[in-house]
């Protein structure tokens, strides 16, 4: 698949091609976690329009299976450096809805302290670290945290995302190549939802794939459509084994559109009406949720009943979240070093 | 105790801190097989193995971010700007992410940056910076400047042991230029205590790194015309020891602040403002200060002495303060 995806191409959405390295419970596991994290990012967008969420919200829609897939392909050991649009993958890797809640509202005794937000959570404890701003900077970080494991001869696999705009910065470069010259088991999932705020990857790249750079830097790279769970979970899983075989890192470009706007502020028209429908048809929880339909996996009714209690257990966490107090003033003074 | 060099010292404290810690490990250019561009450590992969004196491609956002993410992962990694002009290029990942992360997720990250700094060698405005000061203005970020042979060991041992950031400038000037006593074995000086290296009664000199020597120089020349300068040397920007400055200040009465780097904006006039908000009603003259001059520092060695300060020019500064 090509990665500049437009109207003008296959008007067929190919069947989701189903993974032999899964089970239907692993299916029905990630068929929730995508749909957690799309009621999590509906949420948000109500709350950030009632005013009761501040900040930048930045949306999740469309890159579900890019973020559940991948991270869904790692071990109990690995660790993951997910970026603000890989909400999926906190859930995956075990974030419960009120920690999350807390977190995005800034309350008193919230991930972070309410020091930061817009998507950069991290909790060590669950062996996730977040993101800053800064597009690119955690790639190189990543690779020194499974250089400092490889060092001890442990075989942990670091999974890092960056997106069609971020893989333009001097970090991706300096970070990719160094997990290459290293050999480091370091997985980097370019999500390339073809806009960089308002900028299209015309914009952004000349090449035709972002994973052609793979060939560059000594490493192995594949571009693959990013709203096929299945297909992110296989390519991921065998980016994972090549990286604990001591093969180096992997670029996996998946290919999806983000749905809304940079965050919630931007109405994003500068977007093509027809390509915002040509991605609508490959959303990637309606492709799943067919399939899933399809192999009798799972009922309509099984899906009506998942999502109900999903969106119960959302508002649940906005309810306990939004009654707390923001942090007391003094925090902002804590932390700046420890001891 | 051994006479070391100021590099020698460093390479030790290095060393004694791998030999202790096998958390410790370095990683920079042309570290290994060549040593480093000033042979700070040479024959280290000898002894600790490549892993541990680990070659980088010329990326100082990757030698730090690694940093970074190693010393997440439990390490405790030190990593070489092979001329801290290059720091620059890595400036992001120490201020961006290594200097927030203790306050954004509580855990801290254990890594030194080092490398030469410092001009009057005939370098050039690449190879001759002095930035200090940009990171002490970081917040999140340890800044130390040892003059010292002694002190650099010292330093050094307490920048790999501390559980924050560190970059830690060496002035490539005093490598092997000054020869001391240094400790063997550990040998560790607390982060944040100056030093009062001469003590005098007249006037005061605060300064750091190469400004040491000179204002050690100039009060010498001013002990010989009967005015005795009390020279501190603060060795370490962030923490900094505002309290032996203020009780200098209190003492003498007169303060000049030196240092190698250039005037505007630089460290000297935190410290000059920390010396006018608890300390005014002491001072008998305006706080003055002896730093290079707002240029980039250039090649020709005409040019070079002129707008880096020296010794002669904290002298001629030192009279003007003591007289006026």
């Amino acid at each position: 698949m090509k990665s500049k995806s437009t109207a003008k191409e296959s008007t067929t959405i190919p069947p989701i091609k189903p993974s032999k390295l899964l089970t239907d419970p692993q299916r029905v596991e990630m068929f929730r976690y995508m749909l957690q994290a799309r009621e999590f990012d509906l949420a948000m967008q109500r709350l950030n329009r009632q005013g009761r969420a501040f900040g930048g919200v930045y949306s999740q829609t469309g890159n579900e299976a890019s973020s559940v897939g991948s991270a869904y392909a790692l071990g109990n050991k690995d660790v993951l450096f997910p970026m603000h649009r890989n909400i999926g993958g906190h859930f995956v890797f075990g974030q419960d809805l009120n920690t999350l809640m807390l977190a995005f509202l800034a309350r008193e005794g919230s991930l972070m302290r309410g020091t930061d937000g817009t998507g950069h959570y991290a909790d060590i404890g669950r062996r996730i670290y977040g993101n800053i701003s800064h597009l690119g900077a955690m790639i190189p970080v990543a690779a020194g945290f499974v250089l400092a494991s490889k060092m001890r001869g442990e075989t942990i696999v670091s999974m890092t995302y960056i997106g069609d705009g971020g893989s333009q910065t001097g970090e991706f470069h300096e970070g990719v190549n160094f997990a290459s010259v290293q050999k480091l088991p370091l997985v980097l999932i370019i999500e390339n939802n073809q806009y960089a705020y308002s900028s299209p990857n015309s914009v952004e790249f000349a090449c035709e794939k972002l994973s052609d750079r793979a060939l560059g830097y000594g490493c192995f790279g594949e571009t693959i459509d990013g709203t096929d769970i299945e297909l992110v979970y296989e390519t991921c899983v065998r980016a994972v084994e090549r990286a604990r075989k001591g093969e180096g890192p992997s670029l996996i470009e998946t290919n999806t559109m983000r749905m809304r706007g940079h965050a919630e502020h931007d109405d994003f028209s500068y977007v093509p009406k027809e390509q915002l429908e040509y991605w609508q048809k490959r959303d990637p929880i309606d492709r799943y949720q067919s399939f899933l339909l399809s192999k009798k996996i799972l009922s309509a009714d099984d899906v009506t009943a998942i999502r109900t209690k999903l969106i119960e257990e959302i508002r649940a966490a906005i309810d306990y979240a939004i009654e707390l107090p923001f942090p007391s003033a003094e925090e902002g003074f804590k932390n700046i070093f420890v001891d | 105790m051994p006479q070391l060099t100021y590099l020698e010292a460093i390479a030790d404290a290095l060393r004694t801190e791998m030999r202790r810690d096998e958390r410790v490990f370095l990683l920079g250019e042309d570290i290994a097989t060549y040593g480093g561009a000033f042979k700070l450590t040479k024959n280290f992969h000898e002894e600790f193995g490549r892993k541990r004196v680990l070659d980088c491609p010329i990326s100082e956002s990757a030698i730090v971010g690694a940093a970074i993410g190693a010393a997440l992962n439990g390490m405790r990694p030190v990593a070489e700007m092979q001329f801290m002009d290059f720091v620059t290029c890595g400036f992001n990942q120490i201020v961006n992410v290594a200097a927030t992360t203790a306050y954004r997720w509580g855990i801290g990250v254990p890594i030194v940056v080092r490398g030469p700094s410092g001009g009057g060698v005939g370098a050039n405005p690449f190879h001759s910076r002095n930035s200090e000061a940009w990171f002490a203005h970081a917040s999140g970020v340890k800044v130390v400047c040892p003059a010292f042979p002694a002190d650099a060991k010292g330093l050094m041992t307490a920048s790999i042991r501390d559980n924050n950031p560190v970059v830690f400038y060496e002035h490539k000037g005093l490598y092997r230029k000054i020869k001391e006593e240094v400790p063997e074995g550990e040998y560790s000086i607390p982060l944040g205590k100056a030093n009062v290296v001469r003590e005098g009664k007249n006037g005061t000199i605060v300064a750091y790194g190469s400004a040491v020597h000179f204002a050690l120089a100039a009060a010498e020349e001013l002990s010989k015309e009967g005015a005795s300068v009390e020279v501190i040397d603060i060795r370490t920007l962030v923490p900094f020891d505002q309290e032996t400055v203020l009780a200098s200040a209190r003492k003498t009465n007169r303060v000049l602040i030196a240092h190698e780097a250039s005037l505007t904006a630089g460290f000297g006039g935190e410290i000059a403002a920390r010396i006018a908000e608890h300390a005014f009603e002491y001072l008998d003259a305006p706080i003055m200060r002896v730093a290079a001059y707002d240029a980039p520092t250039p090649f020709a060695p005409t040019l070079e002495k002129a707008v880096l300060p020296n010794a002669e020019k904290v002298l001629s500064a030192m009279r003007k303060l003591l007289t006026y």
